[in-house]
């Protein structure tokens, strides 16, 4: 660092004035002045605007204009037979929809997989709305109530239902339910682990350091691996654990130790006040956390934990390198299919699965965004 | 009547069960004993299930010979070698792919984190565009996507791409040229490391210089011509000693250049794109970090853009960037593991998916593969640690 007395020079004629900044003006005028102001600014928005052509009418090309919507097999999509260039090969979904849903779920029974997406809407849905009244009553029907109902629905076994064996599943059902349940059990999990984190008694908290630094370093496919090839040895022979459940098992454990990090963030912003006050209070230790600090922490840390869902929901797409056929793992199978192998075939898969990821990725993180902002106008009232 | 003081009561008397260090210390005992307990129970399962499947524990099925055949390695490999030095193979194939794709990553993601914030509406919006897009569908759709849509549709050998003349894309991958050094090369290699000295004084004395004097002197355009000019004016001088290998097609395959298997071009793309969008994310977060007061104090003072980026707002923003930034670092790296889906050899394929799938030793090579992972995690953190500590603000 040179010192201020190191410094022999001043500058003793004055810097040409820079133009005032635009601000306050029409639209018409900022926008010309943020597209066309200097040469530079105006090549770059030429340049720009070529890319964004040249990227968009390709896209809306392939997947409306040229697309092919009727069809029962390969030659309906070959370029031979529409007598133009083929874009989106749309009869190829129509056909493997089913599958691509339900996987080898028995089509009789597959209401049942419809009326479990119902049921978790409508539960869902009011949840979600910071306006509508019985959250607590709300929430306990869809984190208490729903999973059991679902489980039997799914399942089956009870109630004159047919049992349905987990390697039927596949399709968006696998990929829901292991978000689902990831997302259910990592954040309980989560929770339990951050407390035990920021715990004074010294055994809890290097056991749960230990636990949470072990899965948040090691690749989710290892986890996986280890719950589906490691688990069986370790548990008795006499254990016959479904592969379905191997695999949640190592998305809870994964999940929960990133979900324990978010909450950690959360307790750590709360002022210490809030302890000593509700020691002062005379709660105890679980009183303290579960009426005072929780409430706050798990509120100021829902775009966090939102967030971990997000990727939990993206990452559910490795369990097709376990041999369960999520979402992408069917497409990958329908891929396959010689009877609808043309050459835009796979171009059509991956736009119609890119779509559904994209959707409820950007749904939940816009969700976030917007619970983020709702955060903020009540911290700053 | 004198007034009946009660004499405080000394401490509580609690029962000795009730004291709190009492009840901690025997609620993390009883929590160790369970774990304990755990961890016996499932040493004895593995026992059991170990000699029931009649598997030797063990790691002394490194020394075996593999028998399978790896289609990208580093170092020298056959067939015959041990299922250690598969190990090895995969361990730098996946420092390989990630080495590669985190250079990549950060210089895409910088990119697309400043354009990001661009005055000029239409580039912030395509790297808008690009970061929702690419954030929102998982990684493993996008290699995927590269390997089998784009990447699988291209063309036979003899009908490849080819791009300059120089560069040719086929479905069995990307030939490259490979630079061949002639007689001469060292004395162009020898230009390079003086001009890069020469910069690193002259960047000294210009610095110096404009302390003393105020007068700047254009360092940049000066180490330009040194790293470039001197060796290209040596090459020159000694009749181009550098070439370049040009791939040939001959018969069904190419001959010379280096071939870029297309596993591994599918990956680096997936984790290069994919990271990217994260790396823009935080550069840009860094960058709005800084608070506005101090461009307008620098701008006040009439420092240029360029100035004004490199001598406030980088310097601040940096220290916003570097943690969050080597945390994508290592998620790439723990990506890199999503090579098992398309048959790239990196650790985790080679290893925990082939090596495990002939010997069985389930336990031994998913805790390996888990250490090194662990490690490298591990190592990274307390790489942050140090580093977080050097550049803390000290503040007065």
């Amino acid at each position: 660092m040179a010192q201020p007395a190191q410094l022999s020079f001043v500058r003793r004629a004055l810097v040409e004035p820079e133009p005032p900044p635009v601000t306050g003006e029409s639209m018409l005028t900022l926008t010309r002045a943020r597209l066309f102001g200097g040469t530079f600014n105006t090549v770059v928005t030429i340049v720009s605007a070529a890319v964004i052509a040249a990227l968009l009418w390709p896209a809306v090309k392939f997947l409306l204009i040229d697309a092919v919507w009727t069809g029962s097999s390969r030659v309906d999509c070959l370029p031979e037979t529409v007598g133009h260039e083929v874009g989106a090969c749309w009869p190829f979904i129509a056909a493997k929809f089913v599958q691509l849903m339900y996987g080898f779920y028995p089509a009789s029974e597959q209401w049942r997989v419809d009326l479990t997406y119902a049921l978790g809407a409508v539960l869902l849905v009011p949840l979600l709305i910071p306006a509508m009244p019985y959250k607590a009553w709300n929430a306990v029907l869809f984190f208490g109530l729903f999973p059991v109902v679902a489980f039997f629905l799914l399942v089956g076994g009870v109630f004159g239902l047919s049992h349905v064996e987990t390697r039927l599943w596949g399709g968006l059902l696998v990929t829901l339910v292991i978000s689902f349940t990831g997302i259910m059990f990592s954040l309980p999990l989560g929770v339990v682990l951050a407390l035990g984190r920021r715990s004074q008694l010294s055994i809890i908290r290097t056991l749960s350091v230990v636990f949470i630094e072990f899965w948040r370093g090691v690749p989710l496919i290892t986890v996986l691996f280890f719950a589906t090839y490691m688990l069986p040895f370790f548990l008795p022979t006499s254990w016959r654990i479904d592969p379905l459940l191997r695999v949640l098992i190592g998305v809870i454990l994964f999940a929960g130790a990133y979900m324990a990090e978010v909450v950690r963030g959360g307790l750590q912003a709360i002022p210490r006040g809030q302890f000593e006050g509700a020691t002062a209070l005379g709660l105890g230790y679980w009183r303290t956390m579960g009426l005072v600090v929780l409430p706050q922490a798990l509120r100021l840390v829902i775009p966090g934990i939102v967030n971990s869902f997000i990727a939990l929901f993206k990452d559910t797409t490795l369990v097709l390198i376990v041999a369960i056929f999520d979402l992408l793992g069917q497409l990958r199978a329908a891929f396959a299919d010689p009877t609808w192998a043309t050459p835009v075939t796979l171009f059509t898969g991956f736009a119609f699965a890119g779509v559904i990821y994209f959707l409820v990725s950007f749904g939940m993180s816009r969700y976030a965004l917007s619970m983020e902002r709702r955060l903020q106008i009540q911290q700053a009232r | 009547m004198p007034v009946d003081v009660q004499r405080a009561p000394g401490p509580p008397r609690i029962a000795i069960y009730n004291r709190p260090k009492i009840r901690a210390g025997f609620y993390q005992l009883v929590l160790l004993a369970a774990a304990s307990w755990l961890g016996y129970e499932f040493a004895l399962n593995a026992k059991a299930n170990l000699e029931a499947q009649n598997i030797t524990g063990g790691f002394g099925f490194l020394d075996n010979t593999a028998g399978f055949n790896v289609n990208q390695s580093l170092i020298p490999y056959n067939e015959s070698d041990s299922y250690g030095r598969v190990f090895l193979v995969g361990l730098l194939n996946t420092l390989l792919v990630s080495g590669v794709g985190i250079v990549l990553a950060t210089i895409l993601g910088f990119l697309v984190g400043i354009a990001r914030l661009s005055p000029n509406w239409l580039v912030a919006r395509i790297a808008g565009g690009y970061v929702e897009l690419i954030r929102n569908l998982p990684l493993l759709f996008q290699i995927l996507f590269w390997y089998l849509a784009v990447l699988g549709a291209l063309p036979a050998p003899r009908r490849s791409i080819a791009l300059f003349d120089a560069i040719f894309l086929n479905n069995r991958g990307i030939i490259v040229p490979v630079p061949i050094a002639g007689q001469g090369a060292g004395a162009v290699a020898a230009a390079f490391a003086a001009g890069l000295f020469a910069t690193i004084a002259v960047a000294i004395w210009a610095r110096r210089r404009q302390v003393r004097t105020g007068r700047r002197f254009p360092t940049i355009l000066v180490a330009c011509l040194l790293l470039v000019g001197l060796p290209l004016l040596v090459s020159a001088a000694m009749g181009f000693p550098i070439g370049f290998q040009k791939p040939e097609l001959r018969g069904f395959n190419f001959v010379g250049g280096i071939r870029l298997i297309p596993e591994f071009v599918a990956l680096l793309l997936g984790l290069t794109i994919y990271t990217a969008a994260f790396i823009a994310e935080v550069v840009r977060a860094g960058v709005l970090a800084v608070p506005r007061g101090q461009t307008e104090a620098a701008l006040a003072l009439g420092l240029r853009r360029g100035m004004l980026l490199r001598l406030v707002v980088v310097p601040q923003a940096l220290r916003v960037i570097v943690p969050p930034l080597t945390n994508q670092y290592l998620n790439l790296t723990k990506n890199s593991s999503l090579a098992v889906a398309i048959g790239y050899p990196d650790l985790f394929a080679v290893f925990a998916g082939t090596t495990l799938n002939q010997t069985g030793q389930a336990i031994e090579i998913i805790a390996i593969t888990m250490a090194v992972y662990l490690s490298i995690s591990l190592a990274t953190s307390a790489f942050m640690n140090w580093y977080n500590a050097h550049l803390r603000v000290t503040e007065r």
